[in-house]
């Protein structure tokens, strides 16, 4: 749908929910209608001179600030005319800057209107007047973000010097009423320009160029002092990344726009534990697939035979038939993909490639068989009746006979896939699961949660598993469960069935069911014993959990086969090198 | 006389530190009152001049604030445990609270009407309190004050880290890592850590100072990192907040806010006054190049003023706008003395390095610095571990004609930059003028250099010794071109003995001979022909001390050996006279009398010996002067010779003798006894001790000296009744002695000032009796309010009321009304 303005720069909904305002490129701001069917266009306001940047309700929707390039707008939402035109100050630093504009506003219930602009000024407006109350002047760049919070009483901005600002609303004196928006925390977590905050009643969310996520919490709302109270610096996505062909070694890279296939290199080379061996072919960056259209690819993945590759856009499946010669391949795309399949929340192979499983962005589970060069839609799962929530992760069980399916909140489904039905339910659990795999032989299912917990559930016998309630009944290590990032990938190893191999983006994780679990005492991340140690004094100290923590981020990490493991890891620092160059800042003595 | 000289002490002459606790301003901003030692000086804000100094403590004082009820008042405290009020105007003691603790700081409150907090140490020495003592109501003098309640234990001793808010509301104390805010009403004490682990980020959050604001509920804390915070919402634990304020980057030294609270001011190592003006960070101005490390900062309660006080014994008094109006200079103390202690012929102020690179001119009456030479005349970069230009020698020859500096910096052993400057006075400036710069006078370190002094001398002479075996002559040349006549210094003669370092070098009285000490041996010169005379060697080690004797005893040469001989020769026997064992640190002849003065130092302490070279019998002995090493010492020539009979002190009749130790005290022998000293000189007013000669001074002036034989704690009446001279007219000592602000109008006393000029008639004789008992009734009603009530009281006397009661009741003679409006006044006092 064509809002008819040029590009949009702005949209914000009503505080009730049912009309939208968009600001666009002419300086219109246009008010649509929003019911569950439609979107409808309902009225214009008052036409400005130069784009709307930013856009902000009244909490009672009866007014709304705009924020334009020089000046801030008040509108009546009724009449649709501008009330008041307040200009902002061009001045920066006594310096004449040619434009300044309001990169966001935001409007209070006490009429206050708060806007940020490029000269780096915080002001306090009154939108019954028109008058600036305040203003403060907090960077030498732009300030490109707001967020106010739910109680109004504190808000949040993000500058492009990569400082995040705090403001309260405290009183003057105790004994008074009145109260003041202060200035109070500065908080220096990113490199680059903070594009997006957030105001959470706990904590303040900022993100920006330098593809960090940070969570910082509020100490004083905090109740306790925990490990929940701890900042946290979010860089990569919690989902799977990377897919992996075991059969031909090839691993698909899912990227915003494109997707990258490669072949792994190999060695005959040989050598002590630690040593790099040199490579005696080189990885071969087989293919490059780019998106069709401006959307982002969502998932991805590729056969474990390496003969299909699917992907989804938001809107669009793609489903494409790899066809392998000596070394060369070919790339040919499977057409008429049935309606149904408009786009994708997760795309898995069964392990034999035969099959393939869609978890659709409505709720459903499309079953496909795959032929050569061509599909059948089998068969569809429907959500349970009265869940919207749609499927995020995926599990089948290596002989195929098993699919599990979790969403973002409610348990996780297990479907047989011979009899097309549900098989059974997990018992649901608070947290989010975050990674899925049903282990080959025994068909248990283990599913780790974004708490650190993980579970072991019998698909065939439908509860949990005897370690698992062990390892629930003892409880995990403490350091264990503070971690930051979740598991992301579970994996078997084929010939070793005590063993789960999982891993996040800081460590892989190898759990010995057959050894004991470690208490608090214990050291978690113990280092290999010395080899001078007696054996008794190895075995004593050796517990269930083998953690190696040497990986730079880690994205992924899968077994070929029973002697080699693929991981895959993406440096922090490659990624800022492609960034565009911060801000430069004078360093006190430098 | 003979009694007071009995005890002869050392005592500290002025020269104390000005910035030793923020400096307190008057309430009109007119003064300016600061602590000195003992002592509490009140300076004009205006011109910069000592107006009063508070004098009765006995110990160092520690804390001055004025007083909340009563802002012409002034508390003070001190380590002798006693809190005393002044009326600072007339400079009165008017109280003194007996607290018996060692007092650290004083706080008062408004709100607190009847007691001030003053922090304490009770039992064990590091750990402090916050106390209230409740000062008791009563009419004697010296009260006891022993009500103490604590406010808050283990706090920092530094009264910057005590801030009282929001009219005395909380109090806020910072020590190490925590600020503990102290609620009066609730009674509770909240107290915020900030993190004190070692990594790098937080390892130097420490508090330094602490400001609370005026109006809002808001604490300014300054770290050790150079951060300041500001804290809010203070009063829920959980809730607070606070911001950061950056810009220092060494600690924050002070704090202080602006009166209506919309500035803050700060300042620390970098001598940058910087005030933050509606707490934030962008918006700041500064005032730079204040010369040394701002150690406290206050605010005029008038808002028109700051003032900051420097390491270097320093006040600036900076107007509202940031621009400094008024520097009071204390004796600079924070640097090495290279160049001992000099006395400047012309001033007679003693001379000594100042701020770096700089001479510094103190005068000894009026303890103040005079003025500042600048020798280097370099930008000084204070910075850790930078080897400076340090200004090593200087002398003052031809009566002060000229001024002689040596400067040298060595980096490695092998790289020493030497520079001798020689300065001219400039009669017409009143000051020194580079007149020659010498680069390189010697190839290594210059020892010692003195002027031929002699009064017969036409051409002005400098000798240098130096390390490198030679000593030069040095002599002022006509350098002129044909435009104007100039002079300069030139070398004349470079001498040499044995290729042997030259030490020291001191010419005779009469400057016919030069001595020259090369090591262990002593030469003597010809000064007129530059010829080697004869030496003198006593194989005792190396010569540290080196001078001739004077009047009679100028055929002497007297030497001090750092093996701890002292030697004198006879200039014409040529042979040693006597020699003595004494490890000599300092010896210096007085230049008025044959004495020369030798400090020997011990373990124990330092020992004064004074003799005249003739005889080996020392004069005078004075054991222990100082526990300290003393590293310098000087005759100052007095203005006025006192007349010690004693033959101890004779030697201190001419001159007086100055001392400076090792923690740079100066001190000084003075024979007054502490008691006498510490008497009050206050009851006297202001007018009669500095009269310009006027033909008002005249009218005065036979009063005058009667009054100073006069016991000058006696009440003024006391005088009239025993002195009813006719100059004593009672009108205008009344007129004189009454405070202003009580007076009536000046319209109103005109005529009767006017009338008690005139000739009296006989009438005016007869009418003086009842005067008399006027006064007596006076006397008793004075003696017993006067000192606890008078200048509380007379603060609320309004004047115009008075007035209209005088020229109600119009009578015969208007002496006598005067008298009835004093009697008036008083008793009305008396009933309160």
């Amino acid at each position: 749908m064509d809002a008819f303005g040029g590009p949009i720069w702005s949209m914000a909904a009503s505080p009730s929910g049912s009309q939208l305002l968009v600001g666009c490129e002419d300086g219109s701001v246009k008010l649509f209608q929003v019911t569950p069917e439609k979107i409808q266009f309902e009225r214009n306001f008052d036409r400005q001179k130069s784009r709307i940047l930013s856009l902000s309700w009244h909490p009672s929707g009866t007014h709304v600030a705009a924020g334009s390039i020089d000046y801030i707008s008040v509108f009546d939402v009724k009449s649709g005319s501008a009330i008041h035109k307040m200009l902002v100050d061009r001045q920066y630093m006594g310096v004449s800057k040619r434009k300044c504009i309001i990169w966001g506003v935001a409007f209070l219930s006490d009429g206050t209107v708060i806007s940020v602009d490029s000269a780096g000024k915080v002001q306090f407006w009154d939108s019954a007047t028109g008058t600036l109350v305040k203003n403060h002047l907090i960077a030498n760049a732009d300030v490109q973000s707001i967020a106010v919070s739910d109680q109004e009483d504190s808000f949040v901005v993000g500058t492009a010097e990569g400082t995040v600002f705090h403001f309260q609303l405290v009183s003057v004196t105790s004994n008074s009423s009145e109260k003041q928006w202060v200035r109070t925390k500065p908080f220096q977590h990113h490199t680059h320009d903070v594009r997006a905050v957030a105001h959470s009643p706990t904590a303040l969310i900022s993100g920006g160029t330098d593809t960090h996520l940070v969570i910082r919490p509020l100490m004083e709302k905090v109740e306790v002092k925990n490990y929940d109270a701890a900042l946290r610096k979010i860089t990569f996505p919690h989902r799977r990344l990377v897919s992996c062909a075991k059969k031909r070694q090839l691993l698909l890279f899912q990227f915003a726009h494109h997707l990258e296939l490669w072949r792994l290199g190999s060695t005959v080379a040989t050598g002590k534990n630690g040593d790099t061996l040199p490579l005696s072919k080189d990885a071969d960056h087989l293919l490059h697939l780019k998106a069709k259209g401006p959307e982002n690819i969502i998932c991805s993945c590729i056969s474990p035979c390496g003969s299909w590759i699917a992907y989804s856009t938001t809107s669009r499946f793609f489903l494409y038939r790899l066809n392998h010669e000596h070394d060369n391949i070919s790339l040919q795309r499977v057409s008429k993909m049935p309606a149904f399949l408009r786009s994708a929340l997760q795309i898995l192979f069964s392990e034999d490639s035969t099959k393939l499983f869609v978890a659709s962005n409505q709720g459903s589970l499309h079953v496909i068989r795959l032929l050569e060069g061509s599909f059948k839609h089998l068969h569809t799962f429907q959500p349970q009746s009265g869940t919207v929530e749609s499927m995020c992760l995926l599990a089948v069980s290596p002989d195929g006979n098993w699919l599990a399916a979790s969403g973002t909140s409610a348990g996780v489904h297990v479907y047989s896939v011979k009899h097309l039905k549900l098989h059974c339910t997990v018992p649901a659990y608070n947290f989010p699961v975050t990674a899925l795999a049903i282990a080959p032989n025994t068909n248990n299912l283990v599913i780790a949660h974004s708490d650190q917990q993980v579970f072991e559930y019998s698909i065939p016998d439908k509860q949990y598993t005897e370690w698992s309630r062990t390892i629930q009944k003892q409880g995990f290590h403490h350091l264990w469960l503070q971690r930051d990032t979740p598991i992301t990938h579970i994996s078997f190893h084929p010939k070793r069935p005590m063993h789960i191999l999982l891993h996040d983006a800081y460590m892989f994780c190898i759990i010995d069911k057959s050894l004991p679990l470690p208490n608090d005492k214990t050291l978690l991340y113990n280092p290999l014993p010395p080899t001078n140690e007696s054996d008794v004094i190895r075995r004593r100290t050796a517990h269930a959990f083998k953690i190696s923590k040497i990986y730079k981020p880690l994205l992924f990490m899968e077994l070929l086969d029973e002697r080699t493991l693929v991981a895959v890891e993406r440096p922090l620092d490659d990624i800022i090198a492609q960034l565009p160059p911060p801000i430069k800042k004078k360093k006190f003595g430098t | 006389m003979v009694e007071e000289e009995k005890n002869l002490r050392v005592v500290r002459c002025g020269g104390s530190e000005l910035n030793f606790r923020r400096a307190v301003f008057s309430a009109d901003s007119k003064y300016i009152f600061c602590v000195s030692g003992d002592f509490i000086k009140v300076y004009s804000t205006a011109t910069e001049e000592c107006v009063h100094i508070l004098q009765g403590h006995r110990h160092l004082v520690t804390g001055i604030q004025l007083n909340p009820n009563n802002h012409l008042q002034l508390y003070s405290c001190s380590f002798d445990g006693t809190i005393k009020l002044w009326d600072y105007i007339d400079g009165i003691l008017i109280k003194t609270f007996i607290v018996g603790h060692k007092l650290h700081a004083l706080f008062s409150l408004a709100c607190a009407e009847d007691s001030v907090f003053v922090i304490i140490n009770k039992e064990k020495p590091d750990i402090f309190q916050l106390v209230s003592v409740k000062l008791p109501r009563s009419s004697s003098q010296e009260i006891e004050a022993k009500e103490l309640s604590i406010v808050l234990d283990y706090i920092n001793q530094s009264p910057k880290c005590i801030a009282f808010g929001n009219e005395g509301q909380y109090v806020a104390a910072v020590r190490d890592f925590y600020l503990s805010v102290y609620f009066f009403k609730k009674k509770t004490t909240s107290r915020f850590t900030l993190s004190s682990s070692r990594n790098k980020k937080h390892a130097k959050n420490n508090f330094t100072c602490v400001a609370c604001h005026p109006k809002e509920d808001c604490i300014a804390t300054g770290h050790k990192d150079g951060k300041i915070r500001l804290w809010r919402n203070f009063d829920d634990e959980k809730k607070y907040t606070y911001t950061c304020l950056h810009w220092h980057h060494d600690l924050v030294m002070d704090l202080a806010f602006s009166v209506t609270g919309s500035s803050l001011l700060s300042g620390g190592r970098e001598s940058v006054l910087v005030e933050w003006r509606e707490a934030t960070e962008k918006n700041k101005e500064f005032l730079p190049r204040l010369g040394a490390t701002i150690v406290h900062i206050s605010v005029s309660p008038a808002g028109d003023l700051f003032c900051t006080s420097h390491s270097d014994n320093k006040i600036i008094i900076i107007h509202r706008n940031l621009e400094a109006s008024a520097v009071i200079q204390g004796l600079v103390k924070d640097s090495n003395i290279f160049t001992g202690l000099m006395i400047d012929p012309r001033t007679k102020a003693l001379v000594l390095n100042g701020k770096p690179g700089h001479l510094q001119f103190y005068s000894l009456q009026s303890d103040k610095q005079l003025y500042n030479l600048d020798i280097i005349q370099q930008e000084y970069i204070n910075d850790y571990g930078l080897i400076q230009i340090e200004l090593t020698k200087a002398a003052f020859g031809c009566y002060g004609n000229w001024l002689a500096t040596v400067e040298q910096r060595q980096e490695k052993e092998t790289e020493l930059e030497l520079q001798m400057k020689l300065w001219m006075y400039n009669k017409k400036t009143q000051g020194f003028v580079l007149n020659t710069k010498i680069n390189m006078p010697h190839e290594d370190h210059i020892t010692d250099l003195c002027f031929c002094n002699a009064e017969k001398s036409e051409n002005p002479t400098l000798v240098t010794a130096s390390r490198d075996g030679h000593f030069k002559v040095w002599i002022l040349t006509d350098d002129s071109d044909i435009y104007r006549k100039a002079v300069g210094w030139t070398c004349d003669f470079v001498g040499s003995y044995h290729k042997y370092q030259a030490t020291n070098c001191c010419f005779s009285e009469d400057g016919s001979l030069l001595a020259v000490s090369f090591e262990e041996i002593v030469t003597i010169w010809d000064s007129e022909t530059w010829e080697l005379k004869c030496t003198f060697c006593q194989r005792a080690g190396k010569i540290r001390h080196l001078c001739f004797g004077r009047l009679t005893c100028s055929k002497y040469l007297l030497g001090a050996t750092e093996n701890g001989i002292l030697c004198c020769w006879n200039l014409l026997s040529c042979a040693l006279e006597w020699s003595a064992k004494l490890s000599v640190g300092v010896m210096e002849p007085d230049p008025n009398s044959e004495n020369i003065a030798v400090v020997s130092q011990s373990p124990v302490g330092s020992d004064l010996f004074v003799f005249k070279p003739s005889e080996p019998r020392p004069l005078y002995i004075q054991k222990n002067i100082s526990r300290e090493e003393v590293q310098w010492g000087v005759f100052v020539p007095r203005d006025v010779p006192e007349s010690f009979t004693s033959e101890a002190y004779q030697w201190l009749n001419r001159s007086q003798f100055y001392f400076l130790t090792k923690s740079q005290s100066l001190l000084t022998f003075s024979t007054t006894s502490p008691e006498e000293k510490l008497t009050p000189t206050s009851k006297q007013l202001l007018a009669e001790e500095s009269l310009p000669t006027t033909p008002f001074y005249f009218i005065l002036g036979k009063h005058r000296q009667q009054q100073q034989d006069e016991k000058l704690n006696k009440a003024l009446e006391n005088e009239l009744e025993q002195l009813p001279l006719t100059e004593n007219i009672p009108a205008i000592s009344e007129l004189l002695h009454t405070p202003a602000h009580v007076l009536p109008s000046a319209s109103f006393l005109c005529s009767m000032f006017v009338n008690s000029l005139l000739l009296s008639t006989e009438t005016k004789s007869a009418e003086e009796v009842p005067d008399d008992a006027d006064m007596e009734e006076e006397k008793e009603s004075d003696d017993s309010d006067e000192e606890n009530n008078f200048t509380e009281e007379v603060q609320d006397t309004n004047t115009t009321d008075l007035g209209e009661d005088i020229i109600h009741q119009l009578s015969k003679s208007e002496e006598k009304e005067l008298r009835k409006l004093r009697k008036v006044d008083y008793s009305w006092i008396a009933a309160l």
